[in-house]
């Protein structure tokens, strides 16, 4: 896997300002700040609890946000999760949240927007992982873990996002099927749509990413390339080594 | 029991049992998605019929029969958008109690608007004879009718379900509401027309019913019961559940009234004719009972048996 350099003068597409989110009543995201440009793989990294997860929910609308979200030109906050699905951003939780009783295909079908396919058709997909095809009428909860992960990835991809967020992907998942999912993020960035992921695995994120960011207790303590990261030994024992 | 008197009692028990799943799967897609029994889903039964009656006398049954449904299925969907979905927010009881609640201002209404006696909602003319004879009794057409409308609406439903992008989205909704919602679903317009369209079959089961059973402001109080009993026994959420329960106590009760058979009965092949004197008064009572007369609470005794030894329900997955 190579690591393309970043194109500093590509257009902000995701720009998070002063963002802050609420669980209930707890206080989970302090001021976030935080950009995401056109065709750029940034990576999220953080212990559990940092407030990664939390930062993509708030950004789809799940919770209750204060802050900006501007994405293409537009806030985001206040809006509904499914209005800012349609503004083009798309979200593959943690959870995997397959539906479990619909069969590969069905999965497939509900990512669909109302205007039909867009930069990926259903048998593009299909040509990515020919394992879909092959069990388009399975029950999607039959499917293997790396399966269902590809499912989920492939079902928020079918509705053209501009870009895609993906959290912890790699979790739980065989060598194979993580180095699997790597090239499949870093193909998606090759067509233009941003990728903002959540990883623990800091090999792949520290690969494919044009750029990261560190959360520590809902704030980010660190923005800068994978090489500087690799450079900062003092970021990675207090925010990211257990 | 007689051929003829058997024949009729399992198309009875068909027709009764359709009708009964009519209302049945609307309020078993109405617990799947929110969680909560609808308590107030007689009441828009009650209102179909009522409505079918009034709308009858001005534009004829048969339109009544499409517009009725349709304005239940509105007034369902307000119930959702401006009732059900504010009180959510205070969790599963307020949303009973508000189910509750207004199951009982829609027997106060009926009962304001039409008063407290039963309405003359006959069978429509065009529908007013006999469809065939069996064993040289007939048949009414109204109930073949009754039967031909139950199925037509269960199948265009099943296809919606299972055909069209449409049912996809439900059905995923029903699981994962907020997956489906960040996929662009609108999630909570979803549940509003599942709502609505719940009430609306709820509406064609009260119009069609109407004529049959008696359009009086205690028929919601007097079937509601007996859902829950449906909707429990099949399996809280199940479809399959639903309609195989619904069919179950259709034939409880359509044979239970033709059973004229009591424990004197039983007794009385055995050689034995009257009650023992020494088990007292209340046990002679009961030596002549007939399964006519336990009939209503046959459901009721089936329910607890299912909620002691199969809480599940028979296709049910919770526990």
């Amino acid at each position: 896997m190579s690591r393309p350099e970043t194109d500093i003068r590509a257009e902000t597409l995701l720009g998070i300002r002063d963002l802050e989110a609420w669980y209930g009543k707890s206080h989970i995201l302090h001021g976030v700040t935080l950009d995401v440009r056109r065709g750029e793989i940034v990576s999220l990294l953080g212990r559990n609890g940092a407030g990664r997860s939390t930062l993509l929910k708030a950004v789809m609308g799940a919770i209750r946000t204060t802050g900006r979200v501007d994405f293409a030109g537009t806030d985001l906050v206040g809006r509904k999760p499914h209005q800012i699905a349609h503004a083009g951003i798309g979200y593959v939780p943690e959870s995997r949240d397959v539906f479990p009783e619909l069969t590969v295909r069905e999965n497939l079908i509900l990512g669909l927007k109302p205007g039909g396919e867009g930069r990926w058709s259903l048998e593009e997909i299909y040509d990515l992982f020919p394992v879909l095809r092959t069990r388009a009428d399975t029950r999607a909860g039959a499917l293997s873990g790396g399966e269902q992960q590809m499912l989920t990835i492939c079902r928020t991809l079918i509705g053209d996002p501009e870009l895609i967020m993906v959290d912890e992907p790699t979790e739980g998942l065989a060598p194979k099927m993580v180095a699997a999912i790597g090239t499949l993020l870093e193909r998606i960035a090759a067509r233009g749509v941003s990728i903002l992921l959540v990883e623990q695995k800091l090999v792949i994120a520290l690969d494919i990413s044009h750029r990261v960011y560190v959360m520590g207790h809902g704030e980010i303590v660190f923005e800068g390339t994978p090489a500087a990261l690799m450079q900062s030994a003092e970021v990675r024992a207090e925010w990211l080594e257990v | 029991m007689g051929l003829d008197v058997l024949s009729f009692s399992i198309l009875n028990s068909v027709l009764y049992g359709m009708l009964l799943f009519l209302l049945a799967s609307g309020l078993t897609l109405i617990f799947s998605m929110m969680g909560v029994l609808n308590f107030a889903h007689a009441s828009f039964f009650m209102v179909g019929a009522y409505l079918g009656y009034e709308l009858s006398k001005d534009i004829g049954f048969f339109p009544a029969l499409v517009l009725a449904p349709l304005i239940v299925g509105v007034l369902g969907a307000l119930v959702e958008r401006y009732g059900l979905r504010r009180v959510h927010r205070f969790g599963h009881l307020g949303e009973l109690l508000f189910t509750f609640g207004l199951a009982f201002v829609i027997e106060e209404a009926v009962q304001m608007i039409w008063g407290r006696s039963s309405q003359n909602f006959g069978v429509p003319a065009a529908l007013d004879f006999t469809a065939f004879e069996l064993f040289g009794t007939g048949y009414p057409a109204f109930r073949v009718f009754m039967l031909v409308v139950a199925v037509a609406v269960f199948a265009g439903l099943w296809l919606l379900l299972t055909k069209t992008r449409v049912g996809l989205i439900v059905k995923a909704s029903l699981t994962h509401p907020e997956m489906v919602s960040m996929l662009g679903h609108n999630v909570p317009m979803v549940f509003m027309a599942v709502f609505g369209v719940g009430s609306a079959l709820a509406g064609i089961a009260g119009v069609i019913a109407g004529p049959v059973l008696v359009t009086q402001p205690s028929m919601a109080a007097s079937l509601g019961p007996i859902l829950f009993v449906i909707v429990v026994v099949g399996g809280l959420g199940s479809l399959s559940g639903a309609f195989i329960a619904s069919l179950i106590i259709g034939f409880i009760q359509t044979f239970a009234v033709a059973i004229d058979l009591s424990v004197r009965d039983v007794f009385g092949w055995l050689g034995v004719s009257e009650a023992p004197t020494f088990l007292g008064p209340v046990f002679t009572d009961a030596w002549g009972v007939s399964v006519a007369q336990l009939g209503p609470v046959i459901p009721y005794l089936l329910l607890v048996v299912m909620l002691i030894f199969r809480p599940a329900g028979l296709v049910g997955k919770r526990g």
